[in-house]
Formats: C-alpha cells, structure tokens, sequence
C-alpha cells in the first residue's frame, strides 16, 4: 500500500472540512475521488501534501507515517499535487516554472524530464520562454501537469485538472493522465467531471460534506444508481 | 555652473546609492512576507556601529565589517525566527506593527550595548579627492558606488541564474505553488530577512566614513529607503535601484539649489508625487517579473 488516510480529519477555524476520510491508494493504481462542491476533495489534498493541517488522524505513505510532516518533506518523499486552479508562477517564464518542480530533487534529472514533459506538451516547448501567465487556460494546465512531474512524483495527486477547459482539451488532459498510469505512476485523481474520472480509474470513492459515502471499482461505481442520479445526471 | 551641479549629482548618487541598498533590503522582505519590515534601518545602523566598535575593540577594519555583517544577519534572523514567523497567521499590518517593535528594541539595545555618541570610520582608501571638471569626487564615495554595483550585479545573477534564487522569485509569486514544488517557504523567510540585514549592513558600512551613525542613525536612511523602494515600485529589484538613485539625487539637487533646510521632505515629496502618478512606483506595472 503506497498511500494510507485513516480517520483523517481537518478543520477551518471551527468548521469541520474532513470529517473522518479513510482510504487506500495501492502502487501503480489511478483512484478517483468524485464529489459535489464543496463535498471537502480540495481539502483533502492539501492535508495530503501538507499545506493544510490534520486536525486528527493519519495519513501514512510508503510505510512512514507524514502526518506532521512539513510539505517540502512530502515532496521529496515522491508526493506532488497539481493543485486546483493551475496555480502557475505567472511572470515566469513556461521553463523557470518547470525548473522549479524539480526543486525538491535540487535540480537533477532537469533536462530529461524537460524533454519527456516537451514530448507530451509540445506546445510547452514553442512557448518556453513564455511567461507562464500569458498562456490559454488549457496549455497553463498542461503546464501544471508537467512542473508536478519534473519532481518526478511517486503518488500524483491531480485537483480537478478539466476544471474550465473546452472539450478538446479535456481529452487531451485525460490521455495524458492515462499515459503517466501506463507509464506506472500512481494517480490521485479529484474531479467533479465524475464519468471522465470515474471511466479511467481502477477506483473511486465518492466524497459528500466531508465523509467517504461510496468506494468501489471505478466501473461498478459508474453503474451505480446513487451515483448515476447524483453525480452522472442520468 | 556644471561644477556645481556635478557636484550635487556625485554627492546625490552616493547617497542614493546606499538608499537603493535600504531599498533591496525593503523589497526582499516584502516579496518573501508581504511586510514592510521598518527594522530595516536598524540593520543600517547595526552595520556602521558594530564596525566602529569591533574596530574599538582592535580589529582591523576588513574583520571588523564582516562580523558587523554577520551580526546585522543574525539580528535579521532573529527578528524572522522570534518575532515575524511566530506570528503564523497574524495579520501583515501586525508583523508590520511587530517590525516597528523591533526597530525600537535593536535601537534599545544599540544605545545599551554601545552608547549614544555619534560615531564614524575612517575611509577605506584615503581622502584624497579626485576633480573632475571643476566637481570633487572622494574615493570612499567611488567605495560605494563599486560595491553597490557588484551587489546589484550578484543579486541580479542569484535571483535569475540560481534555482534557490528563483524558488524565492516563486515563493513571492505564488506561495502555495512554492510550497507543493517542494520549496521550504520559512526558509525562503529566513533567508530573505538574512539577505536584507546583510544588505542594510553593507550600507551602513560603506556610508559611516562620509556620514557619522549613531543609535538612531537608521530612522531616517531607513525612511529615505523606504522611499526609494515605493517610488521604485515595492518588490522590484531594479526599481528598488532606480528608486534609490533617484531619491538621492532629488534630495542633493533640492538641498543644493532650493534650501538644505528642506532636504529630508523631498524624498517624501517625491513618495506623494509618484503614488498619485503611478499608484504601484516607476517600474511596479502588474505582471512584470518582480525581484
Ligand atoms: N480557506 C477556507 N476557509 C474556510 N473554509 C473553507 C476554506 N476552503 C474551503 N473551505 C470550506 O471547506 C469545505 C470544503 O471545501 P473544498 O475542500 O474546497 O471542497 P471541494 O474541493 O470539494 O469543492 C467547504 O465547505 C468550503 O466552504
Ligand atoms: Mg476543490
């Protein structure tokens, strides 16, 4: 087991975000976490890398247990999130912000994880000497993709990456991800598009007001009648 | 006419050069925190005061200024350690009022630990003064010009040549995405307010020979760097130096041509002027790359 979350809980000031998560990520799998606005999936990241404190619970990864560990720690532990929003260092240039993601691993492996994020952006390449902020939603989130993958991440923790995007994109985005887990990366996939998501992964747990409501194979829960109705709008 | 004026420009940029250091100081701790750290002079102060004494106490002048430097940095750092990252969470007006706190403390503790007298050093290099069509330039002020322009050039080098440079650039950007690329951002803290101490403290070092410290000697450089950096545009490398030149220069022109009585208010002057032109300084344009 890469990833354990048990009794995980984490608050705002008095109000209670995470009320209880327990879930299990296995080396190699691509898990999708689906829920409504607001249902705590944001949340839940952030307290898996560490910019969001536990207020209870635990959180164990490859066998150590990171819950008070400090973010940078649980990225040189092999976590990186692509964090909702993008969240790309605007006036820096496409290859400054890839550059920093491989901060944790103080630089090494730059130029090979620069040409295999080139290969699978190549728009990324003709705008590398762009400022991040001058890019299209789209290629800003391909962008993000690729800054999480030059730390060259164990567990890639994905926040709503389609937020936002036209269609064409979305696929785009989708394939990307169905490569990085054919290339072995374990994926942490949150996402409201609930049939993409829940289409492409091993798993998925279903998330409503802080509490894990559902967990089963990503294709049993596509056929799931509370599903269906709640998040599938069929 | 020109000698006169040559004059008044060599003594402006001399001073202004220092307050673009003040000014770097400002800027580094803004991008880091979002404070305005008004302990800045201090650091000022700490670098002309602790080379006076260690001087006092035998040390020949090189040592004496590094230990000066080292000791504004460790006063940096605890100012960082024991005052601005304890408050996690507080408000930036409270770490600004926190800073001004400290000011008042360092200033304390300098008038205790030294005294209250009024201090100088000698130049580094002679008095001799150099002409220069019918102007006298004197080599300490050649002193702070060099060593301003090779600190500006090393901190143009570090900021977008090294990745720690630019993990600090990223922090002040964006400091959740600094944070899940791994990026220690309380570092980033450490290191910024170390890295203004230090540059406060070079200052102060440089500009005792030609104006003599004491304990309160940083209030107004302090201030005068305060305002470079916000004519510059607050966060701004190079407008911190633009800044800080300009200041000096309108400061020894308007002492010079207008009243020596006014000297101090131009630098203020020139802070309302520029907020009611260009509300974010001379080169603060939103979105510009930001040192
Ligand atoms: N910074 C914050 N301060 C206070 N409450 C917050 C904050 N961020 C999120 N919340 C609250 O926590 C709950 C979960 O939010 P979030 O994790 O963003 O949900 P999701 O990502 O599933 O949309 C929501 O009720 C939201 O209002
Ligand atoms: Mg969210």
């Amino acid at each position: 087991m890469l990833l354990a979350v048990e009794a995980l809980t984490s608050h705002y000031g008095r109000i209670q975000a995470l009320k209880g998560i327990d879930l299990t990520i296995d080396r190699g799998e691509l898990v999708a976490l689906v829920g409504a606005n607001g249902a705590g999936k944001t949340t839940l990241l952030r307290t898996i890398s560490g910019v969001q404190p536990a207020s209870g619970g635990k959180i164990m990864f490859d066998d150590h247990n990171i819950t008070a560990n400090p973010p940078d720690s649980r990225v040189r532990m092999g976590i990186s999130q692509v964090p909702e929003g993008r969240q790309v260092f605007g006036p820096m240039s496409v290859e400054d912000n890839l550059r920093l993601g491989a901060f944790s691993r103080g630089g090494a492996g730059t130029a090979e994880m620069l040409e295999k994020c080139f290969a699978m952006f190549p728009v990324l390449e003709e705008r590398r000497k762009q400022p991040a902020g001058t890019l299209s939603g789209g290629q800003q989130q391909m962008l993000a993709m690729s800054r999480a993958l030059m730390a060259q991440p164990v567990l890639l923790l994905l926040d709503e990456p389609s937020m936002g995007l036209a269609p064409i994109l979305v696929d785009e985005i989708f394939a990307a991800i169905a490569e990085l887990k054919a290339a072995g990366t374990t994926i942490f996939l949150v996402e409201q598009n609930a049939f993409a998501a829940l289409s492409i992964a091993d798993r998925g747990y279903v998330l409503e007001t802080g509490k894990i409501v559902l967990a089963d194979k990503g294709e049993a829960l596509l056929v799931n009648e509370k599903v269906k109705e709640a998040y599938l709008g069929i | 006419m020109l000698a006169e004026f040559l004059q008044f420009l060599f003594s402006g940029i001399t001073v202004g050069a220092i307050y673009a250091l003040v000014a770097l100081g400002f800027s580094i701790i803004y991008n880091a925190s979002h404070v305005i750290n008004f302990a800045q002079g201090e650091f000022v102060m700490i670098g002309g005061m602790a080379t006076v004494f260690m001087m006092a106490g035998g040390l020949p002048l090189p040592a004496a200024m590094l230990v000066a430097v080292a000791i504004a940095v460790c006063a940096g750092l605890a100012l960082e350690r024991f005052a601005v990252g304890q408050s996690r969470g507080a408000s930036v007006v409270t770490l600004i009022i926190i800073t001004i706190g400290a000011s008042i403390f360092l200033r304390g503790l300098a008038s205790v630990v030294w005294d209250r007298n009024f201090h100088t050093l000698p130049s580094f290099s002679g008095d001799e003064p150099i002409r220069l069509a019918g102007a006298t330039l004197t080599p300490q002020s050649l002193w702070v010009l060099g060593v301003t322009l090779v600190v500006a050039v090393l901190l143009f080098w570090f900021f977008t040549r090294t990745l720690m440079g630019k993990a600090m650039l990223a922090t002040a950007h964006n400091r959740l995405a600094a944070q899940l690329v791994g990026i220690n951002t309380r570092f980033v803290l450490m290191l910024s307010f170390g890295l203004a101490a230090a540059l406060g403290a070079i200052g102060g070092i440089l500009i005792t020979p030609i104006a003599p410290t004491y304990f309160e000697g940083g209030v107004m450089l302090g201030l005068k760097g305060f305002s470079a950096a916000i004519v510059g545009g607050l966060g701004h490398g190079l407008g911190a130096i633009v800044g800080g030149l300009i200041v000096g220069i309108a400061e020894a022109m308007g002492a010079g041509y207008i009243s020596s009585a006014y000297k101090d208010a131009f630098a203020f002057v020139l802070i309302l002027l520029v907020l009611f032109f260009m509300p974010s300084g001379l080169f603060g344009v939103r979105g510009t790359e930001r040192v």
